[in-house]
């Protein structure tokens, strides 16, 4: 066997930057879920931000100005969908499905000319002598800026929704859109706002890969990335320490089917690239099932549209 | 001013000779054109068609279509629409292509790289990258440092895998040490799997990167890395100046304006064809100049000895992985072992995925 040529601390790392951009989608998502709103174009809002992260990036020569403009382009589908929701009142699986369609679609268009183009460089963050350590200091303090800030998002968003009154109403218009109502919240104003931290996040998680991860823009270039983000939030039970544990799942396990075959390990390599899809089927099926909807701790009001007359 | 551009739209509209319907070429893509490997070696020899035939040629494409009904549909379009030779650009569009040759026997169908061929109307094109493999490996076996040579695959079919035979061969006839790392990620175009694959092989020692995967991603995580790497299908060194060694570049053009030639005159009849460096269709991207002069020159010989017909890049003896012999001393592989080819040869420690 020739395991040994496997390094524990790199594989550690690479699954830290593989599980990033997941992360970065899901915990937006768990978050516009919260709220009441389904929203499935998370793909498109996802590979939005990957395409305007790059153009601002290489235009302006700054990884960090890139980040920003992800966030916005991320934003500017989101509120497509927030006013096709909240204000047209539109289904929110169709619309979604049309978010994610639409946005590969002018992502495409927009990147035409940036093909080919190599964007500023995110240099990794000096942790001094943090990274010498050894083991740790390989695994997990030698990483960009955002793995570190993508983590600090996951605590902000537990403490937000557990302890802010802001995050109660969240939770408050998710869980009974009609009491929240009733108790003079503006149901629809949390949703837009839920909605356009959502597309952020998405956003970012995009510009991760494009910025980062793979340093250039190609064409649909998430490859599904954005579903399995989805996936994450039922997987997580809409908790957010859980879906950074399933982000890392499933980042850990892309990592390790591709370390065990360079070292020649004998697996069925076959089943393991379609473990994350087949997990993400599973949760999908489990979330459509109405029984288990309970027990999955899934937002009372979830999908369902509002209006304050009904 | 306007007068004179009327003018000129009116002489120009007269100068156009009284043509008949031009003829119709319809093409499907696994990718998108912008992928800067596979398909956009397609559309190029598309773009290059095109301009050969002028007005008398009319091409449209279809992008990023998947395997199965996807593909069916944009046939099926096509089809209705008036197209008279429609080319399917990827190997897994073959059961498709032959469901809607069944239904279209007027539309003449060319199918890339496949092997299912159930009516007079399908005919299958592909080129012997096998050929451009041995160079690869005749180059990075000599060129590595670490002796260990990683290599991006996509899916376990005979064209990825004689490539991975084909570049063994002649990267161990260099470097008795030489040893191959195989990653199959399952996917033709997934930039970020791609890119992970790359490190991960660079981090197990390799210091040449190969790939049969479309995108650019490896190209620059090698870049980055300090290692060297070869590009698929279209000339990768943009991405990568420093680390991109060659490519494989795909010339489909000539084929292409030859079978839509033969769609005009009426003498299109089905074939199969396996096109190599002697027709043109494969050809090597210019060496990096961090290939030495020599090895440079023996990568030419060995380019020309293969055009030539001289030198077949599976040439006996050369056994099976498990050590029993598959040829002969001096015995050339047959064609259809190479286009049913499910085994590793000898020296390759990995496993074969079924």
């Amino acid at each position: 066997m020739i395991l040994g040529s496997i390094n524990p601390a790199v594989l550690m790392a690479a699954l830290m930057v593989a599980a990033t951009p997941l992360l970065l989608a899901a915990i937006g998502e768990l978050v516009v879920e919260k709220s009441g709103v389904l929203n499935l174009g998370v793909e498109g809002m996802m590979i939005m931000g990957a395409v305007t992260g790059f153009m601002i990036a290489v235009n302006t020569g700054s990884p960090l100005v890139g980040f920003v403009g992800a966030a916005l382009g991320g934003m500017v589908l989101a509120l497509l969908f927030a006013f096709l929701t909240q204000a047209l009142m539109t289904n929110h699986v169709a619309s979604g499905l049309a978010l994610t369609l639409f946005g590969l679609g002018l992502s495409a268009l927009l990147g035409q000319k940036y093909v080919g183009i190599t964007p500023p460089r995110t240099p990794k963050l000096d942790l001094g002598p943090l990274s010498d350590i050894p083991f740790l200091g390989r695994a997990l303090f030698s990483h960009d800026i955002v793995v570190y800030l993508t983590i600090a998002l996951v605590a902000a968003v537990w403490w937000f929704l557990k302890y802010s009154r802001a995050g109660m109403i969240l939770r408050a218009v998710g869980e009974n859109h009609d009491a929240a109502h009733a108790l003079g919240y503006h149901v629809k104003r949390v949703r837009v706002l839920a909605i356009l931290f959502g597309g952020a996040c998405a956003g970012l998680g995009g510009a991760y890969l494009s910025l980062i991860r793979v340093t250039q823009w190609t064409e649909g270039m998430t490859v599904g990335a954005g579903w399995i983000a989805l996936a994450l939030v039922v997987f997580a039970s809409w908790r957010p320490w859980r879906a950074m544990a399933g982000a890392y799942l499933f980042g850990g396990i892309v990592v390790l089917q591709l370390n065990l075959q360079a070292a020649g390990v004998r697996i069925p390599v076959e089943y393991l690239s379609m473990s994350p899809y087949l997990i993400t089927i599973l949760v999908l099926v489990l979330i459509s099932s109405g029984k288990a909807r309970g027990s999955l701790n899934a937002p009372g009001s979830l999908n369902r549209p509002f209006h304050a007359s009904s | 001013m306007k007068k004179l551009l009327t003018a000129a739209v009116l002489s120009a509209a007269l100068a156009t000779p009284a043509l008949s319907e031009p003829t119709k070429a319809g093409f499907i893509y696994i990718g998108p054109v912008g992928d800067f490997g596979w398909t956009a070696g397609h559309d190029r020899a598309r773009k290059i068609m095109q301009e050969h035939f002028g007005d008398a040629v009319e091409t449209t494409i279809v992008e990023n279509v998947d395997y199965g009904a996807d593909a069916e549909r944009v046939m099926t379009q096509m089809a209705l629409s008036g197209t008279d030779v429609i080319f399917a650009a990827s190997f897994g569009y073959g059961p498709d292509v032959n469901v809607i040759a069944g239904r279209f026997p007027d539309v003449a169908f060319q199918h890339a790289t496949g092997y299912i061929q159930d009516h007079p109307n399908v005919s299958l094109y592909d080129a012997r990258f096998y050929e451009g493999r041995a160079v690869l490996g005749h180059i990075a076996g000599k060129m590595t440092e670490t002796n260990t040579i990683g290599y991006i695959a996509s899916y376990p079919i005979p064209a990825v895998i004689s490539g991975i035979n084909s570049a063994y061969l002649h990267a161990k006839a260099v470097n008795p040490d030489v040893q191959f790392r195989i990653i199959w990620t399952y996917s033709w175009f997934d930039p970020a799997l791609e890119a992970d694959a790359a490190e991960t092989l660079i981090e197990q020692g390799a210091d040449v990167i190969m790939q049969h995967t479309d995108s650019t991603a490896a190209i620059r995580v090698a870049e980055d890395a300090g290692v060297m790497a070869f590009g698929q299908a279209s000339d990768m060194t943009q991405f990568g100046p420093t680390a991109h060694l060659s490519a494989i570049v795909d010339n489909w053009a000539p084929y292409y304006i030859d079978r839509v030639q033969a769609v005009m005159d009426g003498t299109w009849e089905a074939q199969n064809s396996w096109l190599g460096f002697a027709d043109g269709i494969i050809e090597m991207a210019p060496w990096n100049d961090r290939i030495p002069a020599e090895l440079q020159a023996e990568a030419d010989a060995l380019v020309a000895a293969i055009a030539g017909g001289e030198y077949h890049p599976f040439t006996g003896p050369i056994n099976f992985q498990d050590g029993t012999p598959w040829l002969a001393d001096g015995e050339v592989a047959p064609d259809v072992d190479l286009a049913t080819m499910d085994f590793y040869v000898e020296g390759i420690t990995a496993d074969l995925p079924n």
